[in-house]
């Protein structure tokens, strides 16, 4: 039936997972994908899909785990093996160009610069305007209402944003 | 050379029980925080430390599992947990957080101190997130690949945890004579518990011996310097007290802990294996 299922197929099938909390990024878009494995056996397709978790106690890893489950074993693969890689950390630098677009478009400012090139401590990055451009924001709280994301306001079009944090 | 399993096992809970600790603290002030913006990020640092914490329970759920019997016996002498080891079966991460007695868990007294108000629990933060700055810094570099893995993805999370509290430290230290008197007061009153965090117990020194720990003496230097120099912008003075508690990871607690565990593990007390 489903027989010769390549990697190339699996990592289309896994752009369909989104992230819960952001749902224009997929999780190819986000980086967290490091590695598809597929073992195909008479009629049946195994398949393994090692992650790396975003940041320590994100609850969006789990559904996200639900996600790829539910897209491979709807298309065919008779097992899904899942694994955590912790090393190298995740890090925003593998968020890919398309997903910052899409960050941008949906309203949410992408990271604003390499996360290995850090701040000092007591620095703060200067995040533009997703709406309107201008650099002429501030930022309310390095926390938001999600892990990765921090909290500004642009001082020109008066609206608040948020910033998918440099990780 | 071999090491003990349990005393990697030991050194994993110290580091976990920290972790849950503080975080379980940090979220007793969801609701509850001066303005919403420090509500939240009050929140999303106990979520970093609750992360932390269920990496390393699963990584001391594995080791514990793969004990040979007669080494899990003497672990644990929590009757809610010794009832699952002695049925056979295997433990996991949340029998770690939920069946273990105060006198099986190994954090530092630092985190189980209560809340209070603002300013103590900023002070507490303070102390220990750049305590935790320098001990994931250091752990990075350990030989257990899973815990120096676990150290490298947490620094990250530590570094904004450590800026928050600093910042805070200094507004309320450099504000006005209240939030001067008063954070002065609260640092007066937890000092004597930052002298835990750099003690060398037994099983620090069996890790260290073994390139899986970290040298409190060599970080400890670095944490002076880091306080001072944030204290010194607070315009508040360190106190002059040497004498310092310790305990907490013979598992020795502070009245506290009874409490705040019997809050934590209520539901599954009351109703065991329940899930959501």
């Amino acid at each position: 039936m489903h027989n010769n299922i390549t990697k190339e197929k699996v990592y289309e099938w896994l752009s369909t997972v989104t992230d819960p909390e952001v749902p224009v990024l997929t999780i190819l878009d986000l980086g967290i994908v490091r590695n598809v494995e597929v073992k195909n056996t008479d009629n049946k397709t195994e398949a393994f899909i090692t992650i790396t978790p975003t940041y320590s106690g994100c609850p969006a890893m789990d559904v996200i785990g639900m996600g790829i489950r539910m897209a491979l074993l709807s298309r065919g693969i008779s097992k899904v093996n899942i694994d955590m890689q912790l090393s190298p950390a995740w890090t925003t630098d593998w968020m890919t160009e398309e997903g910052k677009i899409k960050l941008k478009e949906y309203g949410i400012a992408p990271p604003v610069r390499l996360a290995n090139n850090p701040l000092g401590l007591f620095d703060t990055d200067n995040v533009p305007c997703p709406r309107c451009s201008s650099v002429h924001t501030e930022m309310v709280s390095q926390f938001g209402p999600t892990s990765c994301k921090s909290l500004y306001r642009c001082l020109d079009c008066k609206e608040p944003f948020e910033h998918f944090k440099c990780h | 050379m071999r090491i003990p399993m349990n005393e990697r096992l030991l050194y994993t809970l110290q580091i976990a029980d920290n972790a849950l600790i503080l975080g379980h603290r940090l979220s007793e002030w969801c609701g509850h925080g001066p303005v919403l913006e420090q509500d939240i990020a009050l929140t999303n640092i106990a979520l970093d430390h609750l992360g932390q914490a269920r990496s390393l329970y699963q990584y001391a759920a594995a080791q514990f599992n793969e004990l040979p019997a007669e080494q899990k016996q003497p672990i644990f002498s929590s009757p809610a947990l010794q009832q699952n080891i002695n049925a056979g079966a295997e433990i996991d991460e949340d029998d770690l957080a939920y069946l273990r007695d105060g006198w099986d868990f190994k954090n530092v007294l630092l985190t189980e101190q209560p809340n209070k108000d603002w300013g103590y629990t900023v002070v507490r933060s303070f102390f220990y997130d750049t305590f935790n700055y320098f001990f994931y810094t250091e752990l990075q570099k350990s030989s257990d690949e899973t815990l120096a893995a676990i150290a490298e993805k947490s620094l990250k999370e530590v570094t904004y945890h450590m800026r928050w509290s600093s910042e805070w430290v200094i507004r309320l230290g450099d504000g006005t004579e209240e939030s001067h008197k008063r954070i002065q007061e609260a640092v007066n009153d937890r000092w004597a518990f930052t002298g835990e965090l750099f003690n060398m117990g037994q099983v620090d020194k069996a890790m260290l011996a073994n390139n899986v720990g970290v040298d409190l003496n060599k970080i400890k230097p670095f944490w002076q310097e880091s306080i001072e120099a944030v204290m010194n912008e607070a315009t508040l003075s360190t106190p002059a007290n040497n004498w310092m508690q310790e305990g907490g990871k013979e598992g020795r607690h502070t009245e506290y802990l009874g409490y705040l565990l019997a809050e934590l593990q209520f539901m599954q007390r009351a109703y065991p294996n329940m899930e959501w």
